[in-house]
């Protein structure tokens, strides 16, 4: 039980970037455009956030600094996805695939420029952890919850009541979803689908960017290129997993952030001793294929996600 | 006759567009372009056009760094050639390149037999991981992008685990060397090329490239393939078994990629290696495919283009200039080449108001 209690929070702090992500990734493909560049745009989020931190550093704020910056990035990049695969038509797949490897380069070479090595500088303190007043001293939900957590724990739960609001609630939410669903059918209602697209794939950024940014400023103690080892494609796991819905992805996120927990836990539970470190690590993906093959048949995700818009099809 | 012209315009138009992007994002932040080509130009003919000095060394080393990438971008192009797309080349190899260890390892053969099973046995294993895929796409039609890049990541963890828990790494880094018998490495090669990595892998890499030729363009079956590519609904009407051709093509694509990881581990190297994180074959292959057109001759040619970049990343890194320049290089290529249809199309579009000479072609 013990050992339960120390993990959550932990568990939590690796949820984190994964839920944020995620989400970018459902207003993406629920707009139609798939994104599997979340990796790459949380390293440009990433890499921005800890170079302005360290540059805004002793400020208190720094790591805020950092955030804003990181999700401004995190739009630019995405921009270059937005472009391709609307205007230019191209492969949403290959466009991904280039995002992917240019944020590699683009952040390790930004690095030599602005730090002269293969890694940002290191900051101070990063994002400092909250505690909610009154709240935090209840018995245990108290220590798990409201005690020392990351304000950008706060923003993913926040960022999902919001998300689902504004897909489900909302005028916009209807018109988003009826272009990744039949854009023609949408277009026919007078919705400007380039723009509905343009939109779902900049919040991707947006968001990807956000949650590069705490990854590295709670995980971290700087930007290097394995900073975000594969996040973003648990994230997209995460969306696939919680069949594309709000809190689908939060669950998914939190379960697959445990795991993440477990990983490093594991030596200490008796019946999880034997298990191998890796094992833990190749869960999340294991299971997102398997859910794939259960999802497989019922219409889960979103049916024009990845097709070319072609306005004069029927 | 059109056709085949642009087959080859086009990616060079898109080769020169990055490398330009690349000049300019050098001389954006005060590097010299100039010591960029004159890398590459050193690391491609091993000569130092400044200094006047010849060493062969970077000719072999601009050999080993092509040949996995060769492998991989056939195993890419064989996949989107049946209309799939295969981001799991990466895991492909690192399959691949457990059984190699395995192999060179436990099995105990001589000389030839033992390189040939060490071999047999990547292909194997690489085809199994592309079957899987392959398999969940025929039968429950998942998407295979998403599969693909979720088994990178489960062959990622594989590895490390084989390399430490099944191979009993000492380090946890590197297992035991693998005896003489299963190495691809040749004394004669290396000291030809002044103590490079250069090894016989090249040979089982040209074979790919013929076999991946004959296959594709000379046998009912490779049409089949193509066929399914094209229209799947017009190849399954034709009669062609749709769903057997995705499977046997993704297996086909693994074992290529998984033959890629034994030239690697029995080749440049001569033991397994625990990984920290992917190291970006199957993206190299990816790039491979598309700039090459997912034909023969093409992966050959832009396997060498992207090879050259990678062989002459050390060579940058030396002179002051960043090694990442390559991967943004690499990455513009990609992009522009997602970007022909639409670049295309606008191009078509601002020729508008001029008679066409051949009649508008119909959206893909």
């Amino acid at each position: 039980m013990s050992i339960l209690l120390t993990m959550i929070p932990i568990a939590l702090v690796y949820a984190t970037p994964l839920v944020i992500a995620a989400l970018g990734g459902l207003f993406s493909e629920r707009s139609g455009i798939v994104n599997i560049a979340l990796e790459g745009i949380m390293m440009i989020g990433g890499f921005t956030a800890a170079s302005v931190t360290v540059v805004m550093e002793p400020n208190p704020m720094a790591a805020y600094y950092g955030i804003l910056a990181g999700i401004l990035a995190g739009v630019l990049f995405s921009l270059l996805h937005a472009f391709a695969s609307i205007n230019l038509k191209a492969d949403q797949v290959v466009s991904g695939t280039a995002l992917i490897i240019l944020a590699g380069g683009v952040t390790v070479y930004l690095c030599q420029i602005f730090f002269d090595q293969q890694r940002t500088n290191a900051f101070t303190t990063g994002l400092s952890k909250v505690s909610v007043p009154g709240l935090a001293n209840l018995p245990v939900l108290g220590t798990l919850l409201f005690k020392d957590v990351y304000p950008t724990s706060y923003a993913a739960f926040l960022l999902v009541l919001l998300t689902w609001f504004a897909v489900y609630k909302t005028p916009f939410g209807l018109r988003l979803r009826a272009c990744g669903e039949h854009p023609q059918a949408a277009a026919s209602m007078g919705v400007h689908v380039l723009g509905m697209r343009y939109t779902g794939v900049l919040l991707s950024g947006a968001l990807a960017g956000l949650a590069g940014a705490a990854m590295v400023l709670t995980q971290d103690i700087q930007y290097t290129l394995g900073s975000i080892h594969g996040a973003g494609f648990i994230a997209l796991a995460c969306l696939i997993f919680g069949k594309w819905n709000p809190f689908g992805v939060l669950g998914a996120g939190l379960f697959f952030g445990l795991s993440q927990a477990l990983s490093i836990y594991a030596k200490d539970i008796p019946f999880l001793q034997a298990v191998p470190q890796d094992f833990f690590f190749m869960l999340p993906y294991i299971l997102t294929i398997v859910a794939l093959v259960v999802f497989s048949g019922k219409s889960v995700g979103p049916k024009a996600a990845g097709e070319l818009y072609d306005a004069g099809r029927r | 006759m059109k056709h085949a012209r642009s087959a080859i315009l086009v990616p060079l138009a898109v080769i020169l567009l990055g490398f330009a992007l690349g000049a300019a994002v050098l001389v954006a932040t005060g590097r010299s372009p100039v010591d960029m080509f004159y890398a590459m130009l050193q690391s491609v003919s091993g000569k130092n056009l400044r200094a006047g000095t010849f060493n062969p060394r970077y000719i072999g080393e601009f050999i080993v760094q092509s040949m996995p990438i060769m492998l991989t971008g056939l195993s890419v192009g064989f996949a989107f050639r049946t209309g799939l797309f295969n981001i799991g080349a990466e895991g492909q190899l690192m399959v691949g390149s457990i059984a190699a260890v395995a192999v060179g390892l436990w099995v105990q053969a001589p000389p030839v037999v033992h390189v040939v099973l060490v071999l047999a046995a990547a292909m194997l294993a690489g085809g199994i991981w592309g079957a899987i895929p392959g398999f969940l796409k025929a039968r429950f039609n998942v998407h295979e992008v998403v599969v693909t890049i979720m088994l990178n990541y489960v062959a990622l963890y594989l590895n490390n685990w084989a390399i430490v828990d099944i191979f009993k790494s000492v380090d946890r880094i590197k297992t035991e060397v693998i005896p003489e018998t299963a190495l691809l490495k040749s004394a004669a090669l290396a000291g030809m090329t002044n103590g490079s990595r250069l090894n016989w892998g090249f040979v089982p890499v040209l074979l790919s490239i013929l076999v991946y030729w004959f296959v594709i363009e000379k046998t009912t079956f490779g049409f089949s393939l193509r066929a399914v590519g094209f229209n799947k609904d017009g190849a399954r009407f034709a009669g062609m078994k749709v769903n057997r051709n995705i499977v046997s093509s993704m297996i086909i694509a693994g074992a290529f990629a998984g033959l890629a990881g034994a030239v690697i581990t029995v080749g440049t190297f001569s033991f397994g290696r625990a990984l920290p994180a992917a190291e970006g074959y199957g993206f190299d292959g990816i790039a491979v495919a598309l700039v090459g057109g997912n034909a023969a001759i093409g992966v050959l040619l832009s396997g060498l283009l992207f090879g050259m970049l990678k062989a002459a990343q050390p060579l940058m890194q030396s002179q002051g200039i960043p090694k990442e320049i390559a991967s943004i290089i690499q990455a513009s290529i990609v992009l522009f080449i997602a970007m022909k249809y639409g670049i295309e199309y606008l191009m078509r579009k601002l020729r508008f108001h001029k008679p066409a000479g051949a009649p508008e072609e119909v959206e893909p």
